[in-house]
């Protein structure tokens, strides 16, 4: 059933990776650009690196709808490698898009989607994160990808919004503030749209 | 002004917690209503609130501790779900017959087996006859504004009885939506402080708490029990009009939507109600049929012959549970629902559905397709099975 003025995300990952935290982090910047958000984690038998779902929704209006999204605007895939055992464009709408974190171009990817016509776009996350935090955390970088291809704000206000948050959870740790930034600004020059 | 913000329905709870502040939180933990504690830990830790925390070795202790502390006089919660609310099956007893104000906030979760951590309603259904108030929640919003308007109610001197606030576990208890808080200043008038009538370290009143009854007196402590539970309707009511006052949201025993005009209703507990809102919204504007639905937010003390008011104009209505009672014959918000509807001689069809057990899933398709079956049996008055399941694999 399709749902008027309301984005939805989901997000495949693995546990530990952060992509739940990745989709509340989604909710906030959201709800700071003052918009009606969900953010909320489908959990299974949660496990360090079982496959994971998390969703969002993002809506000019409150959303009263409380069940999973079973044909989202857009996928993220934080692993590639569940691109293998699950089908993870199911029921996304082909106006929509997916993508996927990979050192590969999307069309080494798209033979792996099972059949989904829609727009295919790929992010290293890893390389993005090392270069600018010199570890890997795939979050700040998925989270930029799917602003920058959803559009579901204007990048500034994002990167404002991202900037706060940043300062506010890392008081005490300021160093990481600028590594994440850099990240977010990476990932939107490499997310071409 | 009220204050915009966005939290999962476990930070909600526990922000409300420290607005209200309370003297004692014994607590142990369980998912998924463990964030609860969790957070209240760290405003105490932070040095927000100076409630008194007691660790625990089970929820046999924490619901025993409660008990001690509530009849010492001190304003008193804990929180629990699912197995970790069967353990304190004697004690749910206990503090509802002892008249004990204590708040307990339940997230639902499926009481096992097999073992299952998510969302059902078999915990609390299961405790329904403890002789606790329960309150249901749609969304983080409604077990916020629940837990404010708690205490009130339970320590109000013509109801003294325990209430749980119920919200579905993980759906709105780990879910982050947008929600409006009350101001700080406002709460703490409006919840203001206990002061008990009659307390166990009161020397100057010495009494005794939860005693033995023989025979000849047992019948009227019970009898005792239900007129609290009387009392409690319009308690319940008054609170939430004062609520309103405060937070600009209106409360009553249920909620009515789209009921203006329905031919054929929903009647649910919790987070699915918000869904159905959605399919009701749709089918109304799609096909411009009588949709509607009654939420049912206060389940104990039950408000039979308001929700048989509610649905008397309807020709076929659907009560959905999110438990089994293993009678055979269907759920008990469905057996109390369809009670309610004999007693005020209401005649609309009616069929009960099981659905979300263990947490599965239920969609606005779900609800269109329930919709659709009340339209056939409205139609031909034939329910045929009475007893049926939403997304069962058979």
């Amino acid at each position: 059933m399709e749902l008027k003025n309301t984005i939805e995300i989901r997000w495949h990952g693995r546990g530990g990776q952060g992509a739940k935290t990745a989709a509340l982090l989604l909710a906030d910047v959201s709800f700071k650009a003052g918009k009606y958000v969900q953010g909320f984690p489908e959990y299974g038998p949660e496990r360090m690196g079982a496959p994971i779902t998390a969703y969002n929704r993002i809506s000019d209006l409150p959303i009263t709808v409380h069940s999973n999204i079973y044909e989202p605007d857009y996928v993220v895939v934080v692993d590639e490698g569940l691109l293998e055992g699950i089908d993870v464009t199911a029921g996304l709408n082909p106006e929509g898009a997916v993508i996927v974190n990979s050192a590969k171009p999307p069309q080494e990817i798209i033979p792996k989607l099972r059949g989904y016509k829609g727009k295919v776009y790929t992010v290293d996350a890893r390389k993005i994160s090392v270069a600018t935090l010199g570890k890997y955390f795939p979050n700040s970088p998925m989270l930029a990808a799917v602003v920058a291809v959803s559009k579901v704000m204007d990048k500034e206000q994002f990167l404002n919004e991202m900037e706060a948050s940043y300062k506010h959870k890392f008081s005490k740790k300021p160093e990481v503030i600028d590594g994440n930034m850099n990240a977010l600004r990476m990932t939107f020059e490499e997310v071409a749209v | 002004m009220s204050i915009r913000e966005r939290l999962s329905g476990n930070e909600a709870v526990a922000y409300a917690i420290k607005q209200i502040n309370p003297d004692v939180m014994p607590a142990f933990p369980i998912t998924p209503s463990t964030e609860i504690p969790q957070y209240v830990a760290s405003y105490i830790a932070n040095g927000d609130i100076d409630t008194e925390f007691i660790h625990v070795e089970s929820e046999h202790s924490s619901m025993s501790a409660a008990i001690g502390a509530s009849a010492a006089g001190a304003r008193t919660l804990t929180a629990t779900s699912s197995c970790g609310l069967a353990l304190m099956w004697e004690e749910l007893y206990v503090a509802a017959s002892d008249r004990l104000p204590i708040v307990l906030a339940l997230v639902n979760r499926a009481l096992s087996g097999p073992i299952n951590i998510n969302a059902d309603h078999s915990d609390s259904m299961g405790a329904r006859d403890s002789g606790w108030i329960q309150i249901y929640a749609e969304s983080n919003q409604e077990a916020y504004d629940n837990f404010l308007q708690s205490f009130k109610i339970a320590e109000n001197k013509d109801v003294m009885l325990p209430v749980m606030i119920c919200q579905d576990g993980f759906i709105t208890s780990h879910g982050v939506e947008n929600i409006e808080l009350v101001e700080d200043e406002l709460v703490k008038a409006f919840v203001g402080e206990r002061n008990p009538e009659h307390f166990l370290l009161n020397e100057k009143e010495p009494m005794a708490i939860g005693p033995y009854a023989v025979s000849n007196y047992y019948m009227e402590s019970k009898r005792g029990q239900r007129q609290a539970m009387l009392n409690a309707r319009k308690v319940i009511l008054s609170v939430a009009e004062e609520f309103e006052k405060i937070s600009g949201r209106k409360y009553g025993f249920f909620e009515e939507y789209r009921m203006e005009d329905a031919e054929y209703a929903v009647v649910v507990i919790g987070s699915a109600a918000g869904t159905a809102k959605a399919a009701i919204e749709h089918i109304r504007s799609t096909t411009g049929k009588k949709v509607g639905l009654v939420k049912i937010r206060v389940f104990r003390p039950f408000p039979d012959e308001e929700i048989a008011a509610a649905l008397s104009k309807v020709k076929a209505v659907a009560i959905l549970d999110r438990s089994e009672m293993f009678s055979g014959t269907g759920g008990p918000l469905g057996a109390e629902v369809t009670a309610a509807l004999y007693r005020a001689k209401v005649n609309a069809e009616v069929v009960n559905y099981i659905y979300g057990l263990g947490g599965r899933d239920i969609t606005t398709d779900d609800f269109e397709k329930v919709y659709e079956e009340l339209y056939r049996i409205a139609e031909t008055h034939e329910v045929r099975d009475n007893y049926r399941y939403i997304g069962l694999r058979e």
